[in-house]
């Protein structure tokens, strides 16, 4: 018990004092994650809205891959995203290894299939309403994901925010494709990670609560900014 | 309103670019604080910013052979002297060294502080068949385990239960071994700056045969051309300098200095 109060006292310190490396590296977390975020749901809103309204031959096989997908673990795609980024690998003129931009490629492909899934799931039964309308005027297929998409945002926002809640506090991928680099790749989690290993419980439990209070903070922001939960709007 | 942030947050991230050099280090060079000091020292001196991928000596092998690093410091003069024969690092020049130390349950179960050597330790250990924690990572500790379970004739495969490879970083280990009051091999760097030692103690230390020499390899920039040799070679320079003489000497922890400099 002793251990965790410390823990929340060194987060108390950590926060109050706006140390200058948790600023630092707060703010690659974030960046990281929301820009792995922004591009992985410009890819799963719209992919995940198109599987609930296509028939196709794959269909069931490529829902049931998707499902299965979401539980890619994140230490394999780290080690495919390495091996493709390395030197020696095919990418590997691109110099992009051990840099933000490594991380955020691994991030995508973790959280892109969860949001796709948890998309089709919630654009299933939307589609289900929708189906006799859009049929009858005659959409097109772009058209009619741009209505579910927009009229099932909530339901989408839900999709984005789990993939983000995977990925800010997603570690074993980004410590192999990043490399924890201080002042350039080092995030919350690999901090945490590093900490642990010095047997300074109090400091990375402290991490640990103020990833945790970001978490809350992002969710809280985009609900508010996004005005859910408000009377009179869906 | 993501992008928004998006952009506020990338405006941030952009720092001006000074000249780097990625360096493949073992955990102990970052657990035991050194680099801490170091590395502002480095910047200081020479202007190149040092990243450090911390790994174990076997990894950071792997990322040198790949041209993934610029350079390594590793501690395993076998597999390092392996690494430059096969042309991927151009030469091997030792920095600093120290010691292996047993760390065990300060009640000592086995009686391993009473024993002559190193090799005498491990096979009290084995005989009581007290919990060991092995690296079991292929790190140059591990590898240096492994040596001193070789000269004491037992074979590791065989050991029993109570012989746990942890396959993780020496501060993980310990933080295991920690947990199990079992004994473990450790440098005595990463010992000495380990903040959850628990009931655990430094019971054995001395033995020639637990010696520790760092060393530093460029990286070949014949095979890896984007390797900047320049910058490798201002920083092999400073690392054998008077400079690095001072900060090394004058690293201590409670007193006692974790490394020595250069070679014996």
């Amino acid at each position: 018990m002793t251990d965790i109060w410390a823990g929340l006292a060194s987060a108390f310190w950590l926060v109050v004092s706006l140390d200058a490396d948790l600023v630092d590296i707060t703010l690659r977390s974030l960046q990281v994650s929301l820009t792995a975020l922004l591009i992985a749901s410009l890819i799963a809103l719209p992919f995940g809205t198109w599987l609930a309204i296509r028939r196709f031959r794959f269909r069931r096989a490529t829902i049931a891959a998707l499902n299965a997908l979401m539980g890619l673990p994140p230490v394999v795609v780290g080690l495919i995203v390495y091996l493709l980024l390395s030197r020696s690998g095919p990418f590997g003129v691109l110099g992009l290894l051990f840099t933000p931009t490594a991380m955020i490629i691994a991030q995508v492909i973790i959280i892109t299939p969860l949001i796709a899934s948890i998309t089709h799931q919630a654009m299933r039964e939307l589609w289900a309403e929708y189906h006799d309308l859009l049929i009858s005027l005659n959409t097109s297929n772009w058209q009619r994901i741009r209505t579910l998409i927009f009229d099932g945002r909530r339901a989408l926002l839900t999709a984005s925010l789990a993939g983000f809640g995977r990925a800010i506090g997603e570690v074993g991928a980004i410590m192999i494709v990043g490399g924890n680099i201080d002042q350039a790749t080092r995030v919350l989690t690999t901090a945490i990670a590093l900490e642990t290993g010095k047997g300074d419980f109090a400091l990375a439990l402290g991490l640990g609560f103020v990833l945790i209070a970001l978490a809350l903070l992002v969710n809280f922001a985009i609900h508010v900014l996004s005005r859910t939960e408000r009377e009179g709007r869906w | 309103m993501i992008r928004l942030l998006f952009a506020a947050l990338m405006t941030l991230a952009t720092t001006a670019q000074a000249e780097t050099v990625r360096l493949a280090v073992t955990t102990s060079f970052q657990n035991s604080g050194l680099s801490d000091v170091m590395l502002p020292q480095i910047k200081a001196d020479t202007g190149l910013v040092v990243e450090l991928l911390v790994v174990g000596t076997g990894q950071a092998l792997r990322l040198g052979e790949a041209g993934d690093v610029d350079a390594i410091l590793v501690h395993s003069k076998a597999a390092e002297e392996e690494f430059v024969a096969a042309g991927f690092g151009t030469h091997r020049r030792e920095i600093m060294y120290n010691d292996f130390v047993v760390i065990g349950p300060a009640s000592d179960p086995a009686d391993v502080t009473n024993q002559q050597t190193a090799a005498a330790s491990l096979k009290v250990i084995a005989a009581t068949q007290a919990p060991f924690v092995s690296r079991g990572d292929n790190s140059g500790t591990h590898k240096k385990e492994r040596a001193l379970w070789q000269a004491t004739g037992l074979l590791t495969e065989d050991l029993g239960d109570w012989y746990k490879e942890v396959g993780a970083g020496m501060g993980a280990a310990l933080n295991t071994a920690a947990g199990l009051d079992a004994y473990i091999l450790s440098d005595r760097a990463s010992w000495l700056n380990f903040g959850n030692k628990r009931e655990l103690a430094m019971l054995f230390a001395g033995d020639p045969a637990l010696f520790n020499q760092y060393a530093f390899i460029p990286v070949n920039s014949a095979l890896q051309p984007h390797v900047n040799a320049q910058a490798v070679a201002t920083l092999e320079n400073w690392l054998v300098s008077d400079a690095a003489r001072a900060v090394i000497a004058g690293y201590t922890i409670n007193g006692e200095t974790l490394f020595t400099f250069g070679a014996p």
